[in-house]
């Protein structure tokens, strides 16, 4: 076939690493200082306020009302979040687990959802795929919080409101998800590999499975990421749909701390409310980390850049 | 023709009176202090009837923001164990009724029990999602109830709630903050108020005497002391009159002062920022509800030894006239099953037992009994210096202003008050304007709603 | 200069030939079941409800389309209306550009610690919408926060980032903080799926790096950057978590129509105009549409 001779470094096996290295190398020794100042700028522009987050969470809820926000006033880091845990019967463990069971399931559905169907849409022609777009479109372009109350009606009467399904079942869909994936596919795929692998008698399931799916690498964590970040923070949706304080994810349950302030007798625990927010971000950042990996190395697309 | 107000002068003479009376009673009769109209249900559940409900048992859900009811629900279920409450925080306020209206809707996972500030208890009146409680002998409680609360549950010759706490208006203030500005007695009229105010900040322009952005439940409250009526009610026919009301345009005119002197602090109540203020000494005052100390002391902790109740100031000299500032009800809703049980709950919680164990615990009562109690009124505390702040506090209670009533979709207008009187505080408009364009958008949505707009 | 290999990206797109239907819809069916149910099923109740109107006096009544010419004719949503189409216009090419810089900057290897600047850029996403309110009353704070602090400071007297007249852009800037990052990474992945032969034979071909960023990343990015511009379209249409969180500091600047999704949010929740709410809802939905489309069917045309 042509195309094999078009592109000669995409056969199933990887490229040797070593030809991959001496490839990227030339451009790795150039570093450019400029370039590392303009980029500080933008760095300290995203860290300031998180700066902000760090430095009161070592904060007593006195300390926060009488310090300078930018700078350490006693340091009250663990006392804070031994209380940030065991305030309310350990019930922040409670609402950190349900997260986790939120974001384990929902964004990863959700990637599986959107991997499978991007890559259906980029790489198949089939009846009714325009419409697809336009639909998935259009329904992304209607504002989610109008449908709140439509969502939560159908959903009482389903018996989801307030069990963790309510939660789930939204979650898994992802619009923003298949579009990424549908633009990694029609990039990191090649036809001709699927192509062949159809040749060897692999079917439409296998191949994905076992020629696609590791090209795919960089878009799926990228698209995991997303998601995982999205369900973690989801907020409107369980203030909708969830009263069970049991089924809270963190978002909710801080938001309810945070409006004890609001209320005649509440106990007022900012320092709390903003030691749990840094709490909430840790995975996140743990998360982050362990799938940046996929975007360097491992999987076969990433291996050829080094 | 509006039938709480009646309800509410007639009531004001008589409350102190048959208080202790009301307490014991086991009437089943429905008439009470009733005096007017209306389709008066007659009772037709007894005393007896509820300590059978309750000894029977069964579950109740509650839905609750207010911190003191753990306590009495614990102590409820202890004392009647065949009753199972499930006490839910579904939200504060506005969200809560949000929640509600969500839940009423769907028609599922309505609450038995709901917790309701008053101005938004007309709403859920209206649309008949709470019950009438004069069917549980709920009249019979007249007298109970300090006379600015029991007013606030009653509608249409009904009973729509079990006042909770009250909120009758004092003046808060950091004294270590008014002495150092040479303020060695608080105001005791809005004029003294006023040059007080633009004292304390032309000496230092950091300090100011209170905060204020726009909020409706302080205009509406100041409107009210006031002797402002800007809302007329009569079951589907409402009034809506800033412009042409009396109270309205004095209170406007007094705070307009304060605004173009920029003698407001432009920070939100309840903000991070407006404790923030207070414990650094640069809010020196709050005119607000009695049920304040508790957030003060868990808020503002370094303020401790430093703040003083003072009686709310005056529109004239040597007035005796408050005004209600929040507070809230418990109300039955429609869509319980077992609203008897529900009934007989609420009953624990804001008149028996549950009324004296959240005052323990720092709410301030709505109970006649409670609030005239020895113990009660004489209680001192060191944040305020051991002033004896319950004396100050009861005293307004007993000088409300009669006669106020909010309007059946209260909570859509506040909602819409910063859009729109809001404007006075980021120099768009005067107050008076603010609040005559807050009037023409009430009234767009009463109409719109289907309401006869006098 | 145009040399030939660097078209090599191009036939890509087109060779190979295409399955079948039903094994497409094999692997599209799962998402769209779920998909009708969480978001057309929803949409199609609010047009239902679009049509009918409730009063808490009345009930309810079919009124036909009288909802929307009620909001084709209402100031308050004309208002929050351009007020998006302003964000739109000046935020997101401002957003998209500094994203852009940043993933052509960090995949181009010559960032010191680019790994680090990878993960920094991307955190303030992650910060829970609940702690946005007090974090941002400390930046923007005039009483209390930082503003405050650099003009003791500094003796000057910046202006009230709070203000009705910056307030707009003081939500832009929020919004740029949260989703620079986000877009970066979008464009990011997108580099690291371009083929890398292709620079491999620009380098043979002598291209210098601006070379190549003009010949083959952009042009490898570009679906990329359509479905992060479609996306930022519908976010600013959507514009709401960022006002609600500022709506506690400047309860005033920010109305409850200040960005249509805040009205139709507005109206559902505070007013119980469940109908009229749909209806600005849908009207939004039809707009935002139509004006994706059209970028999306531009993005395509230039594309190949």
């Amino acid at each position: 076939m042509t195309t094999e001779t078009v592109r000669p470094r995409r056969p199933r096996n990887s490229t040797p690493p070593i030809r991959a290295k001496a490839r990227r190398a030339p451009l790795k020794r150039r570093k450019s200082l400029t370039l590392t100042v303009l980029c500080t700028v933008m760095l300290v522009y995203s860290l300031l306020p998180l700066a902000w987050l760090a430095i009161n969470a070592t904060k007593s809820q006195q300390n926060l009302f009488n310090s300078f926000g930018l700078w350490f006033k006693g340091f009250g880091f663990f006392s804070n979040l031994g209380d940030t845990f065991s305030y309310e019967h350990h019930i922040f463990a409670r609402w950190l687990l349900n997260t986790l069971l939120y974001v384990v399931v929902g964004a990863g559905g959700a990637t599986l959802l959107a991997t499978l169907a991007g890559y259906g849409l980029a790489k198949f022609d089939f009846v009714g795929k325009k419409a697809v777009f336009a639909t998935v479109i259009g329904a992304v372009a209607v504002p989610a919080t109008a449908l709140a109350v439509p969502t939560f009606l159908m959903f009482s009467k389903m018996g989801l409101t307030d069990t963790p399904w309510a939660i789930i079942i939204p979650s898994l869909i992802s619009p923003f998800g298949l579009y990424l994936m549908w633009t990694f596919s029609a990039e990191a795929v090649p036809a001709e590999i699927m192509e062949s692998a159809r040749m060897d008698g692999a079917g439409e399931f296998r191949t994905f499975f076992s020629v696609s799916l590791p090209l795919l690498g960089p878009g799926i964590v990228t698209v995991l990421l997303f998601n995982v970040v999205t369900t973690w923070n989801n907020y409107f949706l369980p203030l909708i749909m969830l009263k069970n304080q049991d089924w809270y994810p963190l978002t909710l349950g801080l938001s309810t701390w945070n409006d004890q302030a609001h209320t005649a007798g509440g106990d007022v625990v900012f320092n709390l409310v903003i030691t749990g927010s840094l709490v909430t971000i840790i995975p996140l950042i743990a998360a982050f980390l362990l799938l940046q990996r996929y975007w360097q190395s491992g999987l076969s697309a990433g291996s050829v850049k080094g | 023709m509006t039938i709480t107000r009646r309800r509410g002068v007639l009531l004001g003479a008589s409350a102190l009176a048959v208080a202790l009376a009301a307490t014991a009673c086991g009437s089943s009769s429905s008439g009470g202090g009733k005096s007017s109209s209306g389709s008066s249900q007659a009772a037709s559940v007894s005393d007896a009837d509820l300590q059978a409900a309750l000894s029977a048992g069964g579950n109740l859900t509650v839905w609750a923001w207010e911190p003191t009811l753990k306590k009495v629900v614990a102590d409820f279920q202890t004392k009647y164990p065949k009753v199972h409450v499930n006490l839910v925080n579904a939200g504060t306020g506005n969200d809560e009724y949000k929640a509600l209206q969500n839940a009423v809707q769907a028609g599922k996972g309505v609450p038995d029990v709901a917790h309701i500030e008053y101005y938004a208890l007309p709403q859920f009146e209206l649309t008949k999602s709470v019950v009438n409680l004069d069917q549980f002998g709920a009249a019979a409680l007249n007298g109970t109830f300090t006379p600015g609360p029991w007013n606030s549950v009653q509608a249409d010759g009904g009973v729509y709630g079990l006042p909770m706490d009250s909120g009758p208006m004092a003046l808060f203030y950091n004294q270590t903050v008014f002495t150092k500005f040479g303020i060695t007695t608080p105001p005791a009229t809005w004029d003294e108020y006023i040059a007080d105010a633009k004292k304390i900040h032309a000496a230092d322009p950091s300090v100011y005497i209170t905060n204020d952005t726009g909020d409706a439940g302080f205009t509406t409250s100041m409107i009210w002391q006031a002797g402002g009526k800007p809302y007329s009610v009569s079951g589907t026919t409402v009034g809506v009159n800033f412009a042409g009301d009396a109270g309205t345009q004095k209170f406007a005119t007094a705070w307009q002062q304060l605004i173009d002197g920029h003698d407001l602090s432009p920070v939100s109540a309840w903000s991070d920022a407006w404790y923030q203020g207070m414990a650094a000494g640069k809010i020196a005052s709050l005119t607000i509800g009695a049920w304040m100390p508790s957030s003060l002391e868990s808020g503002v902790k370094s303020g401790s030894g430093q703040w003083r109740v003072a009686p709310m100031p005056q529109w004239t000299a040597g007035g005796k006239v408050t005004s209600e500032n929040g507070g809230s009800s418990l109300a039955v809703m429609k869509a319980s099953t077992n609203q008897k049980l529900a009934y007989a709950f609420l009953k624990y919680a804001t008149v028996d037992e549950g009324a004296q164990t959240r005052v323990d615990n720092g709410a301030f009562p709505a109970t006649v009994k409670q609030l005239n109690s020895p113990d009660f009124l004489n209680k001192t505390d060191p944040y305020f210096g051991d002033q004896k702040i319950n004396q100050v506090l009861a005293q307004s209670a007993s000088e409300v202003a009669p006669g106020w009533s909010y309007l059946p979709f209260q909570v859509y207008a506040n909602s819409i008050f910063n859009d729109t009187a809001g404007k006075a505080y980021i120099g768009g408009s005067s107050l008076a304007d603010g609040l005559k364009a807050w009037q023409d958008a009430s009234i767009k949505y009463g109409k719109d709603q289907g309401f006869t707009v006098k | 200069m145009a040399s030939p290999p660097l078209d090599l990206a191009r036939p890509r797109r087109r060779a190979g030939r295409r399955r079948g239907s039903l094994a497409g819809w094999k692997f599209v069916s799962p998402f769209m079941a779920l998909f009708a149910l969480v978001f057309l099923a929803p949409i199609g109740y609010s047009i239902y409800l679009s049509l009918y109107k409730t009063q808490l006096i009345g009930g309810t009544h079919f009124v036909g389309l009288q909802n929307y010419s009620d909001a084709l004719k209402d100031s308050q949503f004309w208002t929050s209306f351009s007020r998006v189409a302003l964000f739109l216009v000046i935020q997101v090419p401002i957003m998209l550009g500094l994203a852009l810089f940043l993933a052509l900057a960090i995949d181009s290897g010559r960032l010191y610690g680019a790994a680090f600047f990878r993960i920094s850029v991307f955190m303030p996403y992650a910060v829970p919408a609940v702690v946005a309110t007090l974090m941002w009353s400390f930046m923007y704070g005039t009483q209390f926060g930082l503003v405050r602090d650099i003009d003791k400071h500094f003796g000057v007297t910046l202006p009230d980032p709070l203000s009705p007249h910056l307030i707009l852009a003081s939500i832009g800037n929020i919004v740029t903080w949260e989703w620079v990052g986000y877009n970066m990474l979008i464009l990011y992945s997108a580099l690291r799926v371009v083929n890398p032969s292709l620079y491999e034979a620009a380098a043979i071909e002598g291209a210098g790096q601006w070379r190549i960023i003009w010949s083959i990343k952009l042009p490898a990015l570009r679906p990329a950057i359509v479905i992060a511009t479609i996306f930022s379209i519908i976010g600013s249409f959507q514009l709401f978590n960022e006002p609600s969180i500022l709506k506690h500091l400047a309860p005033n600047a920010i109305t409850t129509y200040y960005t249509p999704n805040y009205y139709a949010y507005s109206l559902s929740f505070d007013g119980q105009q469940f109908n009229y709410s749909a209806t600005v809802a849908i009207i939004m939905g039809v707009v935002t549409m139509i004006i994706a489309y059209a970028v999306q069917l531009r993005g395509i045309r230039k594309a190949v």
